[in-house]
């Protein structure tokens, strides 16, 4: 046990130093100088491009040499400084990232923990009972096979343009200055409402869909069958077929939970919305390698930290995972 | 991003290894099977569709007309703001997207089964490694990896998405067949078969991967589905073909122009919803094909 965790944990140590080293080795790989390439944009005299070039390559560590930079690299993701964004100069990149995180957190944690919550209620009733399985199970598949640019299109037409509900873009009224007053929450939760939508809606077809063939297989099985002979009620049945039903969902869960912290970057795009998805998609827009770096960091650490939390919870909930990792490794 | 599309089934139990059945038996329940039937001609209608469409729309997708007008009997669907025809945008959209689909969800089957069978079959330090890997390519920022490469390119093609969507998609095949190949390997009649003394590569072939063809079968459909939203994710953000019209290019420029403000319903609405339907016919003919295969699901 302790030495498959230990196996483990140096599995994803090795999978996490790789994987900062090509997130850090990607932008490297682009052809130009990113210096040359942010100062193309001024139109400056010879003499002051030299002395600018200069001090830049020295501001972002370019004339360093590729092994000082990958040190540097390290050194500076150990003490949380993530360099220097190019695009908006000179903000730092953490104090970027830490600026779109809550956004991104507000929007999709409630989003896919809601969805899971009533996708996995409504696929579970839905399966083997006839008329829900034909009415509600269509729209699962619909839902799930939108994609996020077009909700984000569809959602802000009727309930945006057509009807006037709801503000369209942004993440809150641009003619408020942000303060803790009502007026401002108020623009915050109805700028918040449209990408939440859009995002529950489509992650909600998945987990239905996902939940309802599971719990058919659950009730198919010798178990179900056994209890049913034992002549338990239905509704015993089905608690236990999704209890059983419940445990690849909740892999599921980790695993979408694991990339939040990349943001949506289609639908937060689309609305306009200040959250890592939209940063990403900036830094992207203007190639800002460390604005890139600094986010997929992010990620790598969230979906490292998401698979191992899936590990953990197989290898405590369900004995069979154990015994089978022991298998595995004899 | 919509990769969640494919997780899903992936994690549900195709009972490998089960039911030899012949051919016939799936071609009876299959003609019963009304999802499949529905999801099969649907998506065969968009295939129709996106075959013929450009021959028999009246309009190229780069000729200019009256700007922004809606649907009328020279342009059926309307034009964007810029003039161009939208139905034939939307028919040409339709066969790129299946294009990418299908070229996305063959690189990533082909490179998904042999790593999965390599570390299934033979596991121990070689499963390892390529489980690594595996979650090595899983972690690789594609976007950022799209970037990179396309700046390399003079022009991004079809082809090229479509390799690299299955390129980076291949995980989630390997890891079911690695799973599945490791239930498998420690059967009998695969014992008999490494008694009788076969090579490993015509075991895999001929008694492992049999068994899992219907698995197998159903995880790339649901492939081919993803990646065609994957396809339209990136074509939105404008890391789409650089060469031609996709439904995600619609949809990006749709958004760019503010389609929605001057209430252009006739360019916000089609090229969504014809992506919805092609994906939505193909996960309902996926669970109609998984219950033709497996008979504990069929309907009672």
């Amino acid at each position: 046990m302790h030495r498959f965790l230990i196996r483990k944990l140096i599995t994803y140590m090795m999978a996490f130093v790789v994987g900062v080293t090509i997130d850090w080795g990607i932008p490297h790989l682009m052809p130009g100088d990113p210096v040359q390439t942010y100062l193309s944009q001024f139109r400056l005299q010879p003499a002051g491009y030299a002395a600018l070039y200069s001090t830049m390559s020295q501001a972002f560590g370019t004339n360093m040499s590729a092994l000082a930079q990958y040190l540097h690299y390290w050194k500076g993701m150990l003490t949380w400084d993530l360099g220097v964004s190019y695009t908006s100069f000179p903000t730092e990149v953490s104090t970027m990232i830490g600026q779109a995180l809550p956004y991104t957190l507000a929007l999709l944690v409630p989003a896919i923990v809601l969805s899971y919550i009533l996708g996995n209620r409504l696929g579970a009733a839905a399966a083997r009972r006839k008329l829900l399985d034909n009415s509600v199970l269509p729209l699962g598949y619909v839902f799930q096979a939108m994609p996020y640019a077009w909700v984000a299109l569809i959602l802000p037409y009727l309930f945006g343009v057509v009807w006037h509900v709801f503000p369209v873009s942004g993440g809150y009224d641009h003619s408020l200055l942000p303060s803790w007053n009502w007026t401002f929450i108020w623009s915050l939760i109805t700028h918040w409402f449209l990408p939440f939508l859009s995002v529950f809606l489509i992650s909600l077809g998945g987990w239905a869909i996902g939940m309802r063939n599971l719990v058919i297989y659950e009730l198919e099985n010798d178990a179900s069958r056994y209890l049913r002979a034992l002549g338990a009620r239905e509704r015993v049945i089905r608690r236990y077929a999704y209890r059983n039903a419940s445990l690849p969902q909740l892999s599921g869960l980790a695993l979408a939970l694991g990339v939040v912290v990349g943001g949506n970057i289609v639908t937060e795009v689309a609305f306009q919305y200040p959250g890592l998805g939209h940063l990403l998609y900036q830094a992207i827009a203007g190639k800002d390698y460390f604005l890139l770096q600094g986010i997929f960091i992010f990620i790598i650490i969230g979906v490292l930290v998401a698979n191992f939390i899936i590990d953990l919870v197989f290898i405590t909930v369900d004995p069979r995972t154990r015994l089978s990792m022991q298998g595995a490794q004899a | 991003m919509s990769q969640t599309v494919l997780e899903e089934h992936a994690s549900s139990p195709a009972a490998p290894g089960a039911r030899p059945v012949r051919g016939n038996d799936f071609l009876y329940y299959g003609l019963r099977n009304k999802k499949l039937l529905f999801g099969l001609g649907l998506e065969l209608l968009l295939i129709l569709l996106a075959i013929i469409g450009p021959l028999i729309s009246p309009h190229n997708t780069t000729d200019f007309y009256k700007l922004a007008s809606p649907p009328s009997a020279q342009n059926w669907l309307g034009t964007d703001s810029f003039g161009h025809d939208i139905f034939a945008q939307l028919v040409v959209g339709l066969r790129e997207s299946y294009l990418v689909g299908a070229l996305s969800a063959i690189c990533a089957a082909i490179a998904g089964m042999v790593l999965g069978f390599i570390a299934g079959w033979r596991g121990g330090v070689l499963d390892e490694a390529l489980q690594f890997l595996t979650n090595v390519v899983v972690m690789i920022p594609a976007l950022v990896l799209l970037v990179v490469i396309g700046s390399y390119l003079n022009t991004r093609s079809v082809m090229f998405e479509g390799v690299f969507i299955g390129l980076t998609t291949w995980p989630w095949v390997a890891r079911a067949v690695r799973a599945q190949t490791f239930s498998l390997r420690s059967r009998e009649f695969v014992d008999l078969a490494k008694l009788s003394g076969k090579r490993a590569t015509s075991i895999v072939v001929k008694e492992i991967a049999p068994n899992m063809a219907s698995y197998l079968f159903l995880a790339i459909i649901l492939l081919f589905g993803s990646s065609m939203l994957l396809a339209s994710s990136y074509d939105f953000l404008g890391l789409g073909p650089s060469n031609t019209v996709s439904l995600g290019i619609m949809m990006q420029q749709a958004t760019l122009n503010s389609a929605l403000f001057y209430h252009m319903w006739w360019w916000v609405f089609p090229p969504g919803m014809v992506l919805t339907a092609m994906v939505a016919a193909l996960l309902v003919a996926n669970v109609g094909l998984d219950e033709v295969f497996n008979p504990k699901l069929r309907e009672r």
